[in-house]
């Protein structure tokens, strides 16, 4: 399978575990990322706020140069960047006017055939095409998926999964011997590109996430989305603050998982390079295997 | 589509209408907006009372949503959209709102970093095409006199490598300027 592909700043950033986690569970499932020349910055969590006209002709040089390369899927790993690219798309092809204002904006052709398309979504295809990937070590862990605002929302635009209680990355985590957990907050907003500005109200906001995932039993959260990372791992520290409390459990991208249930190493998928130690993790994974092999 | 009536000539009500195609007589007040919304109660007006101001078409009235901080810290999660039983598009409403606030100067002063944090951010893509995380970080910290914040988590995210010291600029630069100037004229010209 051969995708365009758009990874965005963050992922060549402060999320880059999650590009170096695709990219590597990619090679083993045969999914070919074409990674689009030249891309610029969508313009995210501040576009919109400034501008609409901004907010729409940023992604849509993106899409045009995507368009070039004559690839008819678009993967958007980053959420944020999926929801502003996607609806660019809806927005130009229900106005006409607009979309020509805009291709004037962006001084490239823009047709709007590409379809833009969520890690999830093409994770599951990807893996499905590719009959020959085995999961090599089960990932046997109670988990918390957690897709956040912008994977499922608005629906009319993303017509991705259930908007209130999507099941996708449950069922890949199942696929890959995790127990998906039934728990409250899988689309509630962790505050997202408030986390500078109001770093306080970030901190309260995941501080509920985090409160659900554990009481629950979740070993892990599972996330698709760099923001929503950042803010539940980078921000820990600011979390523990708000709540009174500690938090020992690890978020992992579904990447990360899937890598790692595929034989890839923790080093390989970046799971270094988080804040909150993902190693006990690891750790009891063996352990439990260790012991099933000697039972 | 919306039905459009009962919105006052030359209102917000009637703008938003106008630039966004939302009206804000379609909202009933069922109060599913606030009830979902992850912030209503850290702001002055939960999401359907921003509705109802406006619904009236008085210019104090808003004035009251310009000058709202709801409007700001709004986190376009688009719960309030996604479970509105009227299909309002609220946070595109918010969209307008802010942009308008911010264009006319009368953004809440609880607002002043957020708007410190959008200058930023998007200063930081017309530079370079792309934003680069360590620029944009200082940049804000300028703006928001905020030097202390994080200080002690920078380190940290370095040695995890995940803080770049150098911005990639796209060959693509010049055009991105381009358009970030033009929209910006568009903006002027509308005023």
């Amino acid at each position: 399978m051969k995708v365009g592909y758009f990874p965005g700043c963050s992922l060549v950033g402060s999320a880059r575990e999650f590009n170096e986690s695709l990219q590597a569970v990619s090679r083993l499932i045969k999914l070919d990322l074409v990674e689009i020349p030249d891309w610029n910055c969508c313009g995210a969590s501040s576009g919109h706020a400034a501008d609409h006209l901004l907010s729409l002709a940023l992604p849509a040089r993106i899409l045009a140069l995507a368009e070039k390369t004559g690839l008819r899927d678009l993967l958007v790993p980053c959420s944020a960047c999926y929801n502003r690219l996607i609806t660019t798309v809806y927005e130009l092809q229900a106005n006409p006017r607009l979309k020509s204002e805009v291709r004037e904006l962006i001084e490239l052709d823009l047709k709007l055939d590409v379809r833009v398309r969520n890690v999830l979504e093409v994770l599951k295809e990807a893996m499905e095409a590719d009959g020959s990937s085995r999961i090599a070590k089960p990932f046997a862990h109670r988990v918390a998926c957690y897709y956040g605002c912008l994977l499922v929302r608005p629906p009319k635009v993303v017509q991705f999964d259930r908007p209130e209680d999507p099941t996708s990355m449950d069922e890949l985590m199942q696929a890959i011997g995790a127990e998906p957990l039934d728990w409250a907050f899988k689309v509630e907003c962790c505050g997202a590109g408030m986390t500078l500005a109001r770093t306080e109200l970030v901190a309260k906001l995941c501080a509920r996430i985090l409160d659900d995932a554990v009481a629950r039993g979740a070993e892990t959260l599972i996330t698709a989305c760099p923001m929503c990372h950042a803010n539940l791992d980078m921000r820990r520290g600011d979390i523990e603050k708000a709540a009174g409390r500690t938090f020992t459990i690890p978020v992992m991208y579904v990447t990360q998982a899937i890598g790692l249930a595929l034989g890839l190493g923790p080093k390989e998928l970046g799971l270094h390079r988080h804040m909150v130690d993902c190693g006990p993790l690891l750790a009891a994974a063996t352990q439990s295997s260790t012991v099933n092999l000697q039972s | 589509m919306s039905t459009h009536s009962s919105t006052v000539h030359n209102s917000l009500g009637e703008q938003i209408y106008q630039s966004t195609g939302q009206s804000v007589a379609c909202c009933y007040q069922c109060g599913k907006c606030s009830a979902g919304c992850p912030l209503a109660s850290e702001t002055d007006y939960p999401p359907n009372q921003i509705l109802r101001l406006l619904q009236f078409g008085d210019s104090t009235l808003d004035e009251k949503a310009l000058r709202s901080l709801t409007i700001w810290q709004c986190l376009t999660c688009q719960t309030c959209s996604a479970r509105c039983p009227q299909e309002v598009d609220l946070p595109k409403i918010m969209d307008f709102l802010r942009q308008e606030s911010w264009r006319q100067g009368r953004a809440h002063p609880k607002a002043r970093n957020i708007i410190a944090f959008h200058r930023s951010f998007l200063g930081s893509i017309r530079m370079t095409g792309r934003m680069f995380e360590l620029g944009m970080i200082m940049d804000y910290k300028r703006r928001s006199l905020n030097f202390l914040q994080d200080l002690l988590l920078a380190p940290k995210l370095l040695f995890r490598g995940k803080l770049h010291f150098l911005p990639h600029r796209i060959d693509g630069a010049k055009q991105v300027r381009r358009l970030f100037d033009a929209t910006a004229r568009k903006r002027g010209r509308t005023e």
